[in-house]
């Protein structure tokens, strides 16, 4: 078995004959061409502003996401897989969210442990016994996704607040058909347009009943944002107004958007604020971005907002590691897209395997504070793993564990020339009355050889997806 | 098909993009005539007044000491910490111009991020005497540009109209600052007048406008300080005179009343009337003769108020709701709601005075 599974030349069964042609067009360019592309693309990039924000002191400098022009292929039959993986998990996690705040009948049945999810700092109390609309909390969800050695799609990341990058995939498309015209033409692409159509059709399906024609706006922290681009974008793919904290006023437990006109009613608000910024009355009292009154307008059912508050305890790391269970538990089915091999060191069959592999795994705290206390096995001295095995022993609750995976890796045009470097998939699951998945999705690559970081904040790029269909 | 209102903060912004664009023409206009003016003419103080145009004395001089055409080119194209400075400009009209995202074209967001990069990159060897004229026509030329751009792309809804009034209010202030400035630099002793020198000079002041071949299809063979003072200010046909500016900002209103019903705008409108009436009523003679500085200064007043006028109608005072929408509303939370309004129409007037929304970022921290 290879080490790393190829995105292009490694397949489950015989080779595509779209991938196959594909590849031979990608043959008959030489590097020395590629890069010429590439330059005018990312010029191109820079010139539309299609950029995000990277704070400093005195200024915020402006990047853009570096392009890699090779795209990422998914043929018709993985791209099924994957759909129907996501619509699945995207399903469980309403149903979810739905239980903890109101029954809370998963606790009951000692499927998940009650502190894990009321102890959680992204659980929130006020939103128990709150009916919205369609029972939908997750109306734009970003699952994180990759494949290992055996080419298996396996779930890194449930993104259920506010997830970013979907202007990228769209971008990305408009780039590539403009650099790259010649290596797409005559294959069978699913198309990426539709996206803004189906996140304005679920914000009007979830609006106030009896509004016939609902005012949906997009709200934004405002142009410091580093997602301001994406924010910009979706706006404009919806036709809606992007509207910041101090453009809405709350009166009478109703929204409003001041226009030149006077004040006008809103009806539907996809936030791309955090929670804690929404509304001072309820969430941080000092925040200035959000708007006075709007969740207890929100509760009324005067207003719909997207995603709905307290959804981050379902994209929680601990939470996340008790997927498959909630899955088989809401939809009594089996996972369809499963986690990466997790591991809960809360219950003793978990840590005892956990400390029996410790040099072969990678440790994650579940608390609120990731990042801090994450040990790789792999790179750990004895020393260090002798150290880590007397904390896990100290308080396993606060542990989960997962093999080190081998991301699938892609081709990409670097320096040396076109070189095999690791990429994930983030696919895009808009949910109203029913949940659609963009085709595709953003593709993160780590330029940097060897690389498993896809961050875009570490040295993470982009490139296009394609759904063969 | 139902129009959507306008958010007030689009209106705002738009009118500052708008404003700011022109202001850069205009500065780019007013170095590349100065810059010919010294170069020919041995005019004394030729770059002071520059600094006098703008009214920056106070901020030149608390960093320099001489108003020659180094430190002067340096503090208003690159100066960074000179809000009045291209560079500065630009900054916050591509502000406006990110906030105005989901309103402007693809093109005109393209072209303002462009042409900001490149005013970015800038330095002193760009300004240096010898690539001033021609930095200043690629100036003119990326506004016009621009102007170009958003004729043939932006979208004639509400927001057309607003960025019509930010820019005619613009140009028509900068005008006058044109003629007050030289007119006066220029007319300082009577047996000046008439003389070779002044001609060029006052033949310079017209091209500074872009208005010397209109002004001499005019008057074919006539230059005074009075003409071509009348010409800028009076002149029906002239793009960038007073009267005609006024002109496009009155009917910019006017179309944002009629073609979309709002009732607000009617005190810009009045102001406009008397304004247009004080233009209209007398000669630029009796102008002269009555004392052509105070009344520039006026002129100056007036169109500042116009653009209040506007701000309080369209995005400073929140208009009562319907009362169909909002027929239970108490006393109480309008009076609150109100005084939170009074707060924020202090902050904004705070830096329309000076810059315009995108300048300031303290909403954002």
């Amino acid at each position: 078995m290879p080490r790393f599974f190829c995105e292009i030349m490694n397949t489950l069964g015989p080779l595509d004959p779209t991938v196959q042609m594909i590849h031979d067009r990608l043959q008959s360019f030489d590097v020395d061409e590629l890069r010429r592309r590439a330059t005018s693309a990312e010029a191109e990039l820079y010139n539309l502003g299609i950029t995000f924000t990277v704070y400093s002191d005195r200024d915020a400098i402006d990047r853009i996401l570096p392009f890699d022009l090779i795209p990422r292929i998914l043929t018709a039959g993985e791209w099924e897989l994957v759909e129907r993986g996501v619509v699945q998990r995207v399903t469980a996690i309403n149903k979810f969210l739905w239980d903890i705040y109101h029954d809370q009948k998963i606790l009951r049945d000692g499927i998940i442990p009650r502190d894990l999810v009321l102890g959680n700092v992204n659980f929130r109390p006020e939103m128990m016994g709150l009916d919205v609309p369609l029972g939908v909390y997750v109306h734009v969800n970003g699952t994180d996704i990759v494949r290992d050695e055996a080419g298996r799609f396996l779930v890194l990341e449930d993104n259920a607040r506010t997830p970013s990058g979907v202007s990228y995939v769209i971008e990305n498309r408009h780039m590539m058909l403009r650099v790259l015209p010649d290596l797409l033409s005559g294959i069978g692409i699913r198309p990426v347009e539709e996206y803004g159509l189906r996140l304005k059709q679920a914000m009007i399906e979830i609006a106030p009943a009896g509004v016939s024609d609902p005012q949906v706006v997009l709200l934004s922290p405002g142009i410091y944002n580093s997602a301001y681009f994406e924010h910009v974008f979706l706006a404009r793919e919806m036709g809606v107004p992007l509207v910041e904290g101090r453009d809405l006023v709350v009166e009478n437990a109703r929204v409003f958007m001041r226009t030149i006109a006077g004040l006008r009613p809103v009806h539907s608000i996809y936030r791309r604020l955090n929670d804690d910024f929404l509304d001072p009355d309820v969430f941080r009292p000092e925040s200035q971005l959000g708007v006075r009154g709007l969740v207890d307008a929100w509760r009324r059912g005067n207003v719909a907002i997207a995603n709905a508050v307290g959804t981050g305890v379902a994209d929680d790391k601990a939470i996340y590691a008790y997927m498959p269970r909630i899955i088989r538990y809401y939809l009594d089915e089996e996972p369809i897209l499963n986690n990466v091999d997790t591991r809960i060191c809360r219950e003793p069959d978990g840590l005892k395997y956990t400390l029996d592999n410790l040099e072969k795994l990678v440790v994650k705290p579940v608390g609120e504070s990731g990042g801090y206390g994450l040990i790789i096995g792999p790179h750990a001295t004895r020393a260090e793993l002798d150290e880590f095995r007397i904390k896990l022993k100290a308080d396993p609750a606060n542990y989960i564990s997962q093999p080190v995976i081998n991301l699938s890796t892609a081709p990409t045009l670097c320096e040396g020339g076109v070189e095999a470097r690791h990429v994930d998939l983030r696919p895009f699951a808009v949910t109203g009355a029913s949940t659609w998945v963009l085709p595709g999705g953003l593709s993160r690559v780590a330029l940097k050889k060897g690389s498993l970081v896809v961050n875009s904040s570490q040295g993470g790029g982009s490139k296009d997806t394609w759904v063969l269909s | 098909m139902r129009t959507q209102a306008l958010l007030s903060r689009y209106a705002e912004s738009t009118v500052w993009l708008a404003r700011y664009m022109e202001r850069i023409e205009n500065l780019a206009r007013i170095l590349d005539v100065t810059e010919s003016f010294t170069r020919t003419s041995l005019v004394e103080n030729g770059w002071r007044s520059v600094i006098q145009i703008n009214a920056d004395e106070e901020r030149y001089y608390s960093t320099r000491t001489e108003a020659d055409v180094r430190g002067v080119t340096e503090f208003y194209v690159l100066d960074r910490d000179n809000p009045n400075s291209i560079a500065s400009i630009i900054d916050v009209a591509r502000e406006n111009a990110r906030t105005l995202r989901p309103l402007i074209s693809t093109e005109m967001w393209t072209h303002i991020n462009v042409f900001h990069n490149w005013v970015r990159r800038l330095n002193s060897n760009d300004i240096r005497s010898s690539q001033l004229s021609a930095l200043c026509a690629r100036l003119k030329q990326e506004c016009q540009t621009h102007y170009g751009i958003t004729e043939g792309t932006f979208y004639r809804d509400q927001g057309w109209y607003f960025y019509s009034i930010g820019k005619f209010l613009e140009r028509g202030d900068q005008t006058t600052r044109l003629v007050d400035i030289k007119y006066h630099t220029l007319l300082p002793r009577e047996a000046g007048v008439g003389s070779q020198v002044d001609i060029s000079q006052w033949s310079a002041v017209l091209r500074s406008a872009a208005a010397y071949h209109a002004y001499r299809r005019v008057m074919p063979s006539s230059l005074s300080p009075a003409s071509v003072a009348g010409f800028l200010l009076l002149n029906n046909a002239f793009p960038r005179s007073l009267v005609l500016t006024l002109r496009q900002v009155y009917w910019a209103v006017g179309q944002l009343r009629t073609d979309y019903g709002l009732r607000r705008g009617g005190a810009a409108l009045e102001r406009m009337d008397e304004l247009r009436a004080a233009l209209t009523d007398q000669t630029i003679e009796q102008i002269i003769l009555r004392g052509l500085h105070e009344f520039l200064d006026w002129v100056q007043v007036q169109l500042r108020l116009i653009q209040n006028d506007i701000a309080d109608a369209f995005w400073t005072i929140e208009p009562p709701l319907h009362a169909s929408e909002f027929g239970t509303q108490t006393l109480g939370t309008m009076t609150q709601s109100l005084g939170t309004m009074t707060q924020s129409l202090g902050t904004m007037r705070q830096t329309m005075e000076t810059a315009g929304p995108a300048s300031s970022r303290q909403s954002q921290n």
